[in-house]
């Protein structure tokens, strides 16, 4: 086949044209998001004192945490689906969120005891958070997954990796209204342990299933 | 100038085919071949690969293109969209036959037309990629493309409705790219 016959070809499929890969990006977001939110519901739900919780420092500082952990991962999200350079702000901004927890984890280490830290840092629920965090965020990160592959990342573990981060974003939110853990030592380190796993399977997922 | 002209008719056929305009499509993608095609070379040159290769990575570019146009964003020229899809294609290629590629490749995509370089080796390749599409959608590319008959000429002689030729036609591109992807390391 000679290149202008292929190119005879492409142009008599040229109504084929999919959705643009932003609109796909989203319903794949919002889908997972609402997916996790019923598994959520179903198998964990808020804890009891969440409304009174609002008042509470530690408490709000998780979501600060997790959404901008979800916000920084989305917008590079958009970015690495399509072909073309890493935009160096996105990644900047992701990379301002462990700065952000790293001034969370001083500010307790200033208004709390040290003889207090280890039992900040273990909580009452470590292993459920490490747990139950990728287990909220299984199904966005299968959503995600499916999306990317029709977009062209130009570099697929990289975007896997950020599909892991976003979809950890979202069970990290969720699980936040649950877990009784506030301490930024805790988020620190069993948040952190999630989403690098997260990013981690993500990566690996992603050098073969988003090749194109 | 001349470059900032041609970026924006660029961006106006891909535009007008993203609308399904087929002519405007044709037009942009024999352009984009053009400069494909010397960019490839170029790119080529700089790792000593050999030049046989070269449409087999033009027509690997071009079906990327092709399937994954709705992930460029319109609010964008196009030509940097273009480049990051043919430098992915172009490293996939040399590292497949086997050259080591860690520095970034600059790829240089002449906005300016071409001279036609082209030479009859560079089709053997192609021609073998054909062949491995399965019976039905091997018949209807192959007629399309090579025998240049419409999808109502292909619908009426093998008995099937236009829309049936149309997905198995959009069906045999994915195919073709995917082969192209598999590879097979020379």
């Amino acid at each position: 086949m000679k290149t202008d016959d292929l190119i005879a070809a492409l142009a008599a499929d040229a109504k084929s044209v999919s959705s643009p890969i932003g609109r796909t990006l989203a319903l794949a977001v919002i889908g997972g998001a609402v997916g996790a939110a019923i598994l959520f519901a179903i198998m964990l739900g808020m804890r009891a004192d969440v409304v009174s919780s609002l008042s509470s420092p530690r408490f709000l500082f998780k979501f600060v945490f997790t959404l901008s952990l979800l916000g920084s991962a989305l917008g590079l999200m958009w970015n690495v689906a399509r072909p073309g350079a890493i935009p160096i702000g996105w990644l900047l901004a992701l990379a301002a969120v462990p700065v952000l927890l790293a001034a969370g984890s001083i500010a307790e280490m200033l208004t709390v005891p040290a003889a207090e830290w280890g039992r900040r840092l273990t909580g009452a629920n470590a292993s459920m958070c490490v747990v139950l965090i990728p287990i909220l965020s299984a199904l966005p990160f299968a959503a995600l997954l499916l999306a990317l592959r029709r977009g062209a990342p130009s570099h697929p573990m990289l975007a896997g990796a950020v599909a892991g981060l976003v979809s950890a974003g979202i069970g990290a939110t969720l699980y936040a209204t649950h877990c009784p853990d506030d301490s930024p030592f805790f988020v620190a380190t069993w948040y952190v342990i999630a989403a690098a796993f997260m990013a981690m399977l993500g990566a690996a997922i992603g050098e073969r299933f988003l090749r194109w | 100038m001349a470059q900032l002209n041609r970026e924006e008719e660029w961006a106006a056929l891909m535009q007008a085919a993203i609308g399904g305009d087929e002519s405007a499509y044709r037009r942009l993608l024999d352009q984009l071949s053009r400069s494909l095609r010397a960019a490839t070379r170029r790119g080529f040159a700089q790792f000593g690969a050999a030049m046989n290769d070269v449409e087999d990575v033009v027509q690997d570019t071009l079906l990327a293109i092709h399937l994954k146009r709705h992930t460029w964003d319109q609010s964008q020229p196009l030509g940097p969209w273009v480049r990051a899809i043919a430098r992915h294609k172009l490293i996939d290629s040399l590292r497949r036959r086997g050259r080591r590629v860690e520095v970034p490749i600059d790829l240089v995509l002449d906005l300016l037309p071409a001279e036609e370089l082209r030479s009859d080796l560079d089709r053997q390749d192609a021609e073998r990629l054909i062949n491995e599409l399965n019976g039905r959608q091997q018949t209807i590319v192959r007629s399309i493309s090579v025998e240049g008959n419409s999808i109502r000429d292909v619908a009426e002689k093998l008995g099937m409705n236009e829309g049936a030729v149309r997905v198995a036609l959009h069906r045999g591109l994915k195919a073709l790219a995917a082969i192209h992807r598999k590879g097979d390391g020379e």
